[in-house]
């Protein structure tokens, strides 16, 4: 039995200790040391397993063979038509598979989610050991069914550690239920998520009527094989695809509930709203690539939203005061760039981008879990500031992980967000699908969008752990550096914020492509469209010239200096916030407007939730007035026949059998005559008789 | 020539008045000997056969005939006594102890 | 004169048929009781007469005795004993019941007459000759009468006289004063 025969019981691991946690820890009130043993059991064994499997799944099969681990039919049904016309069988397993992609990401979802489970046993010490139970027990829940999502082997699979997701987030946003804005927050997680879930289902039931089959190893070689017969159902499988991603992983125009999912625990939104369950849908987008390659129209959408993403959540960013928010907006910003790399053709880059996004963006949010537990729980930024000479752990990590996100070289995030935006780049300058022109806006906007995300970090960080603090000499007391629990994983995190990044170092831009690990790696997944090796749908690797590529590469750079530049000028020194402020003055209602995040949701609650709730209303109104109305009717109609019913049974039925009774009465009164007693009234019957027997006699006698 | 047609036809009125008397008489004395004449009828008819028919069996029948009918009267006026006694009347309408 | 003897018999049974006839609608229809018994015992009298034309001189003599001399009498002691003879000023006949029982013995009698008609009389030995004589012998009437009714009918002859007791014990008991109030339904000191 080789390890990655077990890739099933990686999911299974976390989700016994959920069940451990939730029945019987969370029930008896045990001690939070065994809660969190249990935890960590749950989550470090299926990290352990997890890289285990990959590593002999590499040795032994290599990275080309997806190894599927069938474990029984689920759902089976009878066959149905698809749309060519011929039969298929519905038969669902649930199985499991290890790939290229799922190996990557199964490697840093178990890691990280151990890391977290760590820092969660310092961040949640405070809370009473039932709620601890009950916390450890959701967190997982979450990695079983992230994992489950990760390692599927078909698109329901798939679905369910999906939808297993989206209720996790919910369980966990809305941790402190008690508070109803944390409550409310969560209600809004997974309804928003709901809204994209639809899509996905119809996705599936698109995939199925057009192929046959939901496995992955199924769909994708028959899409491949024919692109010409699958375009069309391509577009439409991609688009209704996207749209489960927009809901999950936060785009436009569902990424709403993203920033209010900041109500939960800060491990919570590091690890679910950070590394993990948001980077499910650019998973979703990277696995089913073929598909999205065979249509460009689908591309360019997914391209679009991914880049209007990004620059409209930065430029929210640029304003907000409380340091989760900030994170928030940053996070669907750089979910944005995701896309953006998907819908121009770069799988690889939106994966690679997944990777070290996990490392430095949940680096920060433990960082500033860090901080909040430091200031007493408050999270407004303007209340803090100098923290760096109190916490200098925390400080140096997040100052690491902010290097990585605005993209300075040799940082992690430098190799992935620069790759994203020279394939725009290149897809612009290539043409790619004739979209050649809205690939080169996208590039622009994606430019801007690294400025801007240079200035609001680095914002982040001066307004936080320099100058004077600022938020009162009560709180000032209580400052202090976390526990080693805390402060472990943010160590952790942030050495692989500086050097998880050189697996996917662009090796071409030194004529080595093999350096690039990332693109070796991931290569297995990207499968030959048709007869097109090179061409087609997919980029041209020689629009761009070499001396372009390097130029680009310092351009990128240059942009994220300039921002942080910017935001140093702004936010340290002497001068700190009075530039902003003045700014501010001088463009007040664009301030007003960033600050208010665009009056979306206000926008969507006078919109979309007032016409669902106008709508239910006059359903309502229907169904009281109309529908009650024809029920009630039936019941008048009912009682009214039925006592029309009565009286005709009163009158005529019982007055035909009354009848029959005064029938027999007349007659008896009549007949009774001839009883009376009267002796010569039975002789003058008995004549009477006889004449009749005579007669009758006579008459046979004479016929 | 009278045969036995004559007498047999004889018998009929006579037994046919007799019927009409039983049916129709109040008086129950009355009703009896309408009666008596039914039987005096039916001695006629056997008689007349009996001649006819050159057997002496019809004459005794019709003693045996006038035996019975003896033994009915008597009878049947020691009813008149009980009804007498009982109603006070000899109307047979009084008689009705058994009708409804 | 020669008419009348030579169908002497005929005119005789005519007219005594038709007397018969008399009396019995007089039984029927008047309404003194009285009245109605000796219309019946002229009835008697006229059948005697006609036995006599058919050579059943026993017979007629046992009419006259029995009948006549016994019955007839009989009624006239029980009408004389109830007292109540007359039945007031009521109807003789029911009101209703009349003009239906005489339709009913009129076709009654119609129908039988019917059958009489379509009927045919056997033929047989008849004549005076065989009422008067036993095995060949002639004996008279009477003595015909009694051989056959001892020596054919005896057990008849026997059974009959036990009917007579029966009839003579059952007059008695209606006859009694107890038995009438007791067939009343009431209580009878012993």
């Amino acid at each position: 039995m080789k390890l990655y025969d077990l890739i099933w019981l990686i999911p299974i691991l976390p989700l016994l200790g959920a069940i451990f946690n939730g029945l019987v820890s969370n029930r008896l009130g045990l001690s939070k040391s065994v809660t969190h043993a249990v935890a960590l059991l749950g989550s470090g064994l299926a990290w352990l397993l997890g890289w285990g499997a990959i590593v002999q799944w590499v040795l032994d099969l290599g990275i080309h063979h997806t190894h599927i681990v069938r474990l029984f039919s689920w759902i089976q049904g009878g066959s149905l038509r698809i749309l060519d016309g011929s039969l298929a069988e519905v038969d669902i397993a649930a199985s499991f598979q290890l790939d290229a992609v799922s190996a990557l990401m199964v490697s840093f979802v178990t890691f990280v989610g151990f890391l977290i489970h760590v820092y969660s046993i310092g961040y949640m010490h405070d809370e009473s050991d039932r709620a601890y139970a009950r916390y450890f027990s959701y967190l997982n829940l979450f990695m079983f069914s992230m994992l489950v999502l990760v390692l599927g082997s078909n698109l329901v699979v798939l679905f369910v550690g999906w939808e297993g997701v989206g209720l996790c987030s919910y369980l966990l946003i809305g941790f402190y239920f008690e508070k109803d804005w944390c409550a409310a927050a969560g209600k809004k997680a997974f309804i928003v998520n709901r809204i994209g879930d639809w899509g996905f289902l119809l996705a599936i039931f698109a995939t199925f009527m057009v192929f046959g089959s939901l496995e992955f190893s199924e769909v994708f070689p028959a899409a491949a094989a024919h692109p010409e017969h699958f375009a069309a159902a391509a577009t439409v499988i991609g688009l209704l695809l996207f749209v489960g991603a927009i809901g999950k992983s936060a785009q436009i125009p569902l990424y709403v509930w993203l920033p209010d999912a900041m109500a939960g625990p800060t491990p919570v939104s590091a690890l679910i709203h950070a590394a993990t369950m948001v980077t499910a849908g650019v998973y979703m987008v990277v696995r089913c690539n073929v598909i999205y390659r065979l249509s460009p129209t689908a591309m360019l959408v997914v391209a679009i939203v991914g880049g209007l993403t990004a620059i409209f959540a930065a430029t929210i960013g640029l304003v907000q005061n409380d340091i989760k928010k900030v994170l928030a907006y940053s996070t669907v910003s750089q979910l944005g760039y995701m896309f953006l790399g998907a819908g121009v053709g770069a799988f690889v880059a939106a994966i690679f981008h997944v990777l070290t996004h996990a490392f430095f963006k949940a680096c920060l949010f433990l960082g500033s879990g860090s901080v909040i537990h430091a200031c007493g729980g408050e999270q407004d930024i303007r209340k803090m500031g100098g923290l760096k000479k109190y916490m200098p752990t925390t400080y140096w990590t997040f100052l690491v992980a902010t290097l990585a996100i605005s993209g300075i070289p040799i940082f992690a995030g430098f190799f992935s967000k620069d790759e994203i935006l020279f394939k725009a780049f290149e897809a612009g300058a290539s043409d790619l699908n004739q979209f050649g022109s809205a690939y080169y806006v996208l590039w622009i906007l994606g430019m801007v969008g690294a400025v801007l995300t240079a200035f609001y970090m680095f914002r982040l960080v001066f307004m936080t752990f320099h100058g004077e603090f600022r938020g009162g000499e009560e709180a000032e007391h209580h400052l202090h550096e976390s526990p080693w629990t805390m402060t472990m994983p943010l160590v952790v995190l942030g050495v692989l914020s500086i050097f998880g990044g050189l697996v996917g170092i662009p090796g071409k831009l030194f004529n080595h492509p093999e350096w690039n690990l990332m693109e070796w790696f991931l290569e297995p997944i990207l499968l030959p469209i048709g007869h097109a090796a090179e061409g087609g749908h997919d980029v041209s690797h020689h629009a761009v010239s070499l001396g372009m590529e390097w130029g680009l590469v310092f351009l990128s750079v240059g942009v994220a200096t300039f921002g942080i530049w910017l935001a140093y000028r702004f936010y340290m020194g002497a001068e700190a916030f009075a530039r902003p402020q003045r700014l501010a003055e001088r463009f007040p209602l664009a301030h007003k407007l960033l600050l208010n995040k665009y009056w979306m949701d206000e926008i969507y609650d006078a919109t979309v939730i007032s016409g669902m709730v106008k709508g239910s209303r006059v359903l309502w109104e229907f169904d009281a007035r109309v529908v009650d109305g024809a029920v009630n009717g039936t019941a008048l109609t009912t009682v009214g026949s039925s006592f029309l019913s009565g009286i005709f049974d009163l009158r005529v039925v019982d007055g035909a059998v009354n009848l029959i009774g005064t029938c027999y009465d007349v007659a008896s009164r009549w007949f009774r005559k001839l009883q009376v007693g009267f002796a010569q009234g039975y002789a003058m019957v008995m004549v009477f008789g006889a004449a009749f027997l005579l007669a009758v006699y006579y008459l046979f006698k004479l016929n | 020539m009278i045969g036995a047609t004559h007498y047999v036809a004889l018998s009929l009125i006579l037994m046919c008045i007799g019927l009409v008397g039983v049916m129709v008489r109040r008086n129950f004395i009355t009703v009896l000997m309408s009666l008596e004449l039914m039987f005096n009828a039916v001695n006629l008819n056997l008689i007349a056969f009996s001649f006819r028919l050159g057997d002496l069996t019809g004459q005794v029948l019709a003693i045996f005939v006038i035996t019975i009918a003896a033994a009915e009267a008597a009878i049947g006026l020691g009813l008149i006594i009980a009804l007498v006694r009982l109603k006070d009347t000899v109307a047979l309408e009084e008689a009705d102890e058994m009708g409804g | 004169m020669e008419y009348l003897i030579a169908n002497f018999s005929a005119i005789l049974f005519y007219l005594v048929a038709v007397l018969a006839v008399a009396g019995a609608v007089g039984v029927v229809t008047l309404r003194s009781p009285v009245h109605a018994a000796v219309a019946l015992l002229e009835t008697f009298i006229m059948v005697a007469i006609l036995f006599v034309l058919r050579h059943a001189e026993f017979l007629a003599a046992v009419q006259v005795l029995v009948y006549a001399g016994g019955i007839m009498v009989l009624y006239l002691f029980v009408i004389m004993l109830v007292r109540i003879t007359d039945l007031g000023p009521g109807t003789v006949f029911l009101s209703g019941l009349a003009p239906l029982a005489i339709l009913g013995g009129v076709v009654l009698g119609c129908l039988i007459a019917i059958g009489i008609l379509l009927g045919s009389m056997a033929a047989g030995a008849s004549g005076a000759d065989a009422m008067t004589m036993i095995g060949g012998e002639t004996v008279g009437n009477t003595e015909a009468v009694g051989w056959v009714l001892y020596m054919k009918y005896l057990v008849p002859f026997e059974v009959v006289s036990v009917v007579l007791l029966v009839a003579m014990i059952g007059a008695i008991v209606f006859g009694r004063r107890d038995a009438a109030l007791a067939g009343a339904g009431e209580e009878v000191e012993p």
